[in-house]
């Protein structure tokens, strides 16, 4: 089902959580929220699911303005981050309750073989007579989706899912995830402040920063065109380099960059570690090697220019670099904004 | 100072053998001589003039009279402060509201507040000269010297035993699970019987069990309210006094022979408060009911 919001607005006594935020979320998406803490991506999942009512604006799923259903009512299957599995019931009775409790009635046998079906969906048969407290976490979770999806529920809405799990665990359910999603195609939206987890699992992202929308796209769209400075720290490690734009050039340390569109004055340069080079001569800017820290992939060289900015260079393996050295940082790639002061 | 100087661990602090000894020692007296030894003698003058003194002190229609009506009184008394535990604890943490800690203050007034000073403030408060008073004269509805006095006056002092066990661990437990429940489409009641009560239901009960043995035991703001009239208004406690003060050694044995029905009915309590609390820890039965699966919640929003 397509859910829309339509400039949705929520503000906790003073503090405004959410700022007139408009999003549309496509029939069988799945669509990240990413944002920092305090980006306001938590209470739009929880107005969506109903948990939280929206000052202002609307929220529709499908053509149903859906603003004023109550939670009970809306349809909605909603995972917490730390699962919120009843302690008291097993898993399968955990996983029965949505049924158990629904005005459409079911027979034992067919409440029975629905339980069934979900824990082998979620890898889980014959863990049914289990307390929660007697599996693992990744686990855990997994009981929590089969939970939310028993009831049929319109859209799938998940609050920092994996937030509490550790790193393998993680991975592996994202991955997971993202088949139960291609399996079932229902529509999915969920919180995290993970990038990775987000450019890993979603068909689309939704950035947020202060109770505003910043930027939305493909995980392409939003790495390979970041709209903001913000987006494009926000996304991963980035280098800041500042220089002076004017005509549609902008000149970083001597290095002359294309800033098609940047209007002309001090202007800051973001890029990644890999769109910067290392050369011992010719063209760049002049910096001396702090220290070289290797890795699987590769190297990374941490420096300092002259005006002492911390730079981070990733390099190939093979690059004859060591701490001391002199040399220049040449750029390959990167994105020029305007320079805010306050930043 | 000893043959291994090197093998000899340092005592931890307070772990010296003269201290610990000196403590344990200390406590050992301390609690046979204040808190063992006055229990005995109650069950010793209780049964001093044989048992058929016992058993006609115990069925003397007075004493058969006392303990109808504390019973009574309990019966009454802690049913109504549960549920005003529940909801106290309920409201106080599943729900943001506007003077919720002042709340918080005034269900604690009560352990606080003497017993004797409550007994007056209801004695203003339903007395002929005081604010209801009139109104319930007239309605015909007797409040004080009679058992809705005494309901009233155990109610107050019991108010917070409920709620002072459930708020921690409500608190504890945050709103996930009832928020889950509520997802899946179970309505308020059905949350709560089949969500919320299973969860605190170790704590309630000792709750209750604390409440009902303050409730059978109050004495002071009881003793104001209920106008101590022998055979009416005068529950167990309250007996208890009027026997011992008849200066007579018939009559102090008879204080110790109700006094002795008080400890038994204390004693159970304690005996079912160790076994809740090992329910409550999760050392028997089910699995860790009483403790909380998320700490930790809505760390962003």
């Amino acid at each position: 089902m397509k859910i829309s919001l339509d400039k949705v607005v929520k503000t906790f006594d003073t503090f405004r959580a959410v700022h007139g935020v408009s999003l549309e979320i496509g029939s069988g998406e799945l669509v990240a929220l990413l944002g920092p803490s305090g980006s306001g991506k938590t209470t739009i999942l929880r107005m969506v699911a109903g948990l939280e009512y929206a000052d202002e604006g609307q929220i529709f799923f499908g053509a149903e303005d859906a603003t004023d259903i109550p939670v009970r009512e809306r349809g909605v299957g909603f995972v917490f981050q730390h699962y919120a599995l009843f302690p008291h019931m097993t898993v399968a009775e955990n996983v029965a309750f949505g049924m158990k409790v629904s005005k459409v009635k079911r027979t034992k046998a067919a409440i029975d073989a629905r339980v069934a079906d979900l824990l082998r969906l979620v890898k889980l048969d014959g863990l049914g007579n289990r307390f929660p407290t007697q599996i693992s976490g990744g686990q855990r979770q997994r009981v929590a989706l089969a939970r939310a999806l028993a009831v049929d529920p319109k859209v799938l809405l998940l609050d920092e899912p994996f937030g509490a799990l550790d790193a393998n665990v993680r991975r592996d359910l994202r991955r997971w995830l993202r088949e139960i999603h291609e399996e079932l195609g229902i529509t999915t939206l969920f919180v995290t402040h993970d990038q990775e987890e987000a450019l890993d699992l979603a068909d689309r992202v939704v950035i947020l920063d202060q109770g505003r929308i910043v930027q939305q796209g493909t995980p392409e769209e939003v790495c390979r065109n970041p709209n903001s400075a913000f987006v494009m720290k926000f996304l991963g490690d980035a280098n800041r380099l500042d220089g002076i734009a004017s005509n549609g050039k902008a000149d970083i340390g001597g290095i002359i960059i294309d800033a098609d569109g940047v209007a002309d004055g001090p202007v800051e340069l973001l890029a990644r570690p890999v769109d910067l080079g290392w050369a011992t001569s010719g063209k760049g800017i002049a910096a001396t090697v702090l220290r070289v820290i290797d890795r699987p992939e590769g190297r990374r060289i941490l420096a300092s220019t002259h005006d002492s900015v911390a730079v981070e260079i990733d390099v190939p393996a093979d690059t004859p670099v060591r701490a001391r050295d002199s040399g220049f940082i040449t750029v390959l790639r990167g994105n020029v904004f305007p320079r805010r002061e306050h930043r | 100072m000893s043959a291994h100087p090197a093998r000899h661990k340092p005592p931890r602090i307070g772990d010296a053998p003269g201290v610990r000894r000196a403590l344990i020692g200390f406590v050992l007296v301390f609690g046979a001589l204040f808190v063992l030894s006055p229990l005995l003698v109650i069950f010793v003058q209780a049964f001093s003039l044989g048992l058929g003194h016992f058993g006609a002190v115990i069925t003397h229609p007075d004493t058969r009279h006392a303990i109808y009506l504390t019973v009574l009184t309990a019966l009454i008394a802690v049913p109504l402060n549960t549920a005003f535990g529940i909801a106290a604890a309920w409201a106080m943490t599943k729900f943001d509201f506007w003077g919720r800690r002042f709340l918080l203050v005034v269900i604690e007034i009560p352990f606080s507040v003497s017993p004797i000073v409550a007994g007056v403030a209801y004695l203003f408060v339903y007395g002929l000269q005081g604010l209801f008073g009139p109104t319930f004269q007239s309605a015909g509805v007797q409040v004080l010297f009679a058992l809705p006095g005494i309901v009233l006056a155990s109610m107050f002092v019991t108010a917070p035993f409920v709620a002072r066990e459930l708020i921690p661990l409500m608190q504890a437990q945050g709103r996930d699970l009832e928020e889950a429940a509520t997802s899946l489409g179970a309505s308020g009641w059905r949350t709560f019987f089949s969500v919320t009560l299973p969860n605190i239901r170790w704590a309630l009960l000792y709750g209750v069990v604390l409440c009902n043995a303050r409730v059978m035991g109050e004495f002071g703001a009881v003793s104001v309210v209920s106008g101590k009239i022998r055979g009416q208004t005068n529950t167990l406690p309250l007996q208890v006094e009027l026997l011992y003060n008849d200066f007579s050694r018939a009559g102090a044995v008879g204080a110790f022979a109700a006094a002795s029905i008080l400890t038994v009915l204390a004693l159970v309590t304690i005996v079912a408060k160790v076994l809740l609390e090992r329910r409550g820890a999760g050392r028997a039965g089910r699995p860790a009911l009483a403790v909380p699966q998320n700490i930790v919640q809505e760390t962003t929003r």
